[in-house]
């Protein structure tokens, strides 16, 4: 079964075009990923996905439907979240709360309810900490709860990320670049986790510039260079595409 | 010349001698002597008691320490009791300036919802205030609605005119959005002073009623003072329970990082409109108290220089935090109360409070639990 539908995507950017003509279908419950140079368009079309950006032209089918032109909390209840290639957590708030936010969704609470503190109302705040902490320990952060999320080094602010992502329920994650600027353990950890979101029955979606991290979990490819899509296949297919090559390494010269 | 010597005068002697000179010009010098010998003492006496229990027990013993380790609960029951009891232990002057510092808790309670909780910048808060007091005024001429029978009233106008204002405003991003609610403050207070055939203009609305319950009017001042309280409990009661929910959280998410608030299922333009609807409630109940407690009202109450007091007192106070707003509020009450005797000079001495403020604890005098430094 194929979850999401690229149909044609393309976006200008004035007289630029980030994305031409992209189409592609992701599998349910796979890791896939989209790789390319910088500037190739990836995080635009992870914006297009999410609703940040309007595509110029084209559909995004999600489980049939299309999506395009909704607003992002909508995109968002429809089951597809993300994290961010610039990491961007809401700095103020507790590791705790950072995830009970991402719990927005499916809390159905009434404003009368927290006014009056509801016996409903109680058990429902008592189940999403339940939750957040079940969240928090699945990215191995369930022992900071109450500190601050700015104050988390770097590779803990990325799994927070995650787990906020993981509160919303969504059946698809999208993770810009997760190991960007972490160290070989960080990175493995993170390894790991992505194929836990798998095992979970999720469809993780990934941007990554580390090799290793790509062909060691994908199970599809597809690459992108300068808002084209020039190769799409399992890992070894990609490695060996020349066009591929050619948009990493350049062009063999002739003298 | 070398100032190195001025470094190595201790604490204990800089401090009051740093008093004296500033309240030499204000007081004249026999007062200045006896301010500074008196924190001189008081300083002397807080070094005495240290040194007694440290010798006592045998260790280092440091008497700010332990002020640290007092839990927060013991500070509100001790708030909330001299609070219950100031009438008894005052005069009737401090529980009437008591008193409007409650309608400004309030009102720095409402708009810290706006400016603190959810990031937005508002200029024009008073005119929420504005109207809150000019429903409550005209129901009650015109309509000879009482006190009780008004307030639900006057607080659903101003939160009406809250959500009108935010659905177009809202739009707006940071300083544009800024703009917006000055003007919409200007606007209020300019068709309040132009509309006559309703406002009366200029001259404002008297002989509105004072509330009552069961026919007993509200008549003392300690009557209206334990009105106020009442309210304000009632506001820090309900808006901590907000705070402290599924719509809390959505505000604080928007302010931290609004296109994250956005991917995580929030709808980021209604819950702003949430937040500008509910602060301008409160403004609303503020507004009532204002013209119950001074029988008139008139546009010169409510400009923008209102605005950006209640908006110091958050600032003041902390953002995002409810204790900060209220004792931003009464600070900025109460402080030009206790300067009135310096007459021209007091708005300099709370200017330059704020610069200070501003340099050296820029996140305000409470700061919320997470952004501790």
């Amino acid at each position: 079964m194929h979850i999401i539908e690229f149909k044609g995507l393309t976006k200008y950017f004035g007289g630029l075009a980030a994305l031409e003509e992209v189409s592609f279908r992701i599998k349910e419950n796979a890791i896939f990923s989209i790789i390319g140079p910088n500037g190739a368009g990836k995080t635009t079309l992870f914006n297009c996905l999410t609703g940040l950006t309007k595509p110029s032209r084209g559909e995004i089918l999600f489980k049939g439907k299309n999506i395009v032109g909704l607003p992002p909390h909508s995109i968002s209840r429809a089951g597809i979240a993300r994290t961010f290639q610039n990491i961007r957590l809401f700095k103020e708030m507790t590791v705790l709360e950072n995830v009970l936010s991402g719990q927005h969704n499916s809390c159905g609470q009434k404003i009368w309810a927290s006014l009056l503190r509801t016996k409903d109302f109680l058990r429902q705040e008592e189940s999403l900490r339940q939750r957040a902490y079940e969240y928090l320990e699945f990215v191995g952060l369930h022992e900071e709860l109450d500190r601050a999320a700015g104050e988390l080094p770097y590779g803990s602010q990325r799994r927070l990320e995650i787990a906020r992502a993981l509160a919303t329920e969504a059946e698809v994650m999208l993770l810009d670049e997760p190991t960007a600027g972490m160290n070989p353990q960080e990175t493995a950890e993170m390894m790991e986790i992505m194929k836990r979101l798998k095992e979970i029955g999720k469809t993780v979606v990934l941007i990554e510039h580390d090799m290793k991290v790509v062909m060691g979990v994908s199970e599809w490819i597809i690459v992108l260079d300068h808002g084209v899509k020039i190769s799409e296949g399992t890992p070894e297919m990609v490695k060996n595409d020349p066009l591929v090559i050619e948009a990493y390494l350049g062009k063999e010269a002739h003298a | 010349m070398s100032i190195a010597w001025l470094m190595r005068i201790p604490n204990w002697l800089l401090i009051p001698a740093w008093f004296g000179v500033l309240s030499f010009p204000f007081t004249g010098a026999k007062t200045a002597i006896v301010i500074s010998g008196g924190i001189l003492g008081a300083g002397i006496l807080w070094r005495f008691l240290e040194r007694t229990i440290a010798l006592s027990r045998g260790k280092k013993f440091s008497l700010f320490e332990q002020i640290k380790t007092i839990p927060s609960t013991a500070y509100l029951y001790l708030s909330l009791s001299v609070a219950l009891l100031l009438p008894f232990i005052t005069s009737p002057y401090v529980v009437d300036t008591a008193s409007l510092a409650g309608i400004y808790i309030i009102l720095s309670l409402g708009l810290n919802i706006v400016v603190g909780y959810t990031g937005l910048l508002n200029l024009g808060f008073a005119a929420f205030y504005a109207i809150g007091a000019y429903s409550y005024a005209l129901l009650n001429t015109t309509l000879a609605l009482g006190f009780w029978e008004s307030l639900p009233i006057s607080m659903a106008i101003s939160a009406v005119a809250g959500f009108l204002l935010g659905i177009p405003a809202l739009r707006l991003r940071g300083d544009y959005l800024a703009i917006v609610t000055l003007g919409f403050g200007e606007i209020t207070r300019i068709v309040l002073n132009n509309w006559v055939s309703v406002t009366n203009g200029p001259n404002g609305i008297a002989g509105i009623q004072r509330p009552s319950i069961i026919g007993i009017e509200f008549k003392g001042v300690t009557d209206y003072y334990y009105l106020v309280l009442f309210f304000v409990l009632f506001t820090i009661f309900l808006i901590n329970r907000v705070i402290n929910s599924k719509a809390g959280r959505a505000w604080m998410s928007i302010r931290d990082d609004e296109i994250a608030a956005s991917t995580i299922g929030i709808d980021t333009f209604l819950y702003k409109l949430y937040a500008f609807t509910f602060g301008a409630l409160w403004a609303g109940l503020a507004g009532q108290l204002f013209a119950a407690k001074m029988r008139f009202v008139s546009p010169e109450s409510f400009t923008f220089l209102e605005s950006v007091l209640i908006l110091s007192m958050v600032i003041l106070g902390g953002q995002g935090s409810i204790g900060g707003s209220i004792i931003g509020a009464i600070i900025l009450v109460v402080l030009p109360e206790i300067l009135r005797e310096f007459e021209q000079y007091r708005m300099v001495f709370l200017g330059a409070g704020l610069i200070f403020m501003m340099i050296f604890r820029p996140q305000g005098l409470i700061i919320s639990r997470h952004n501790k430094p």
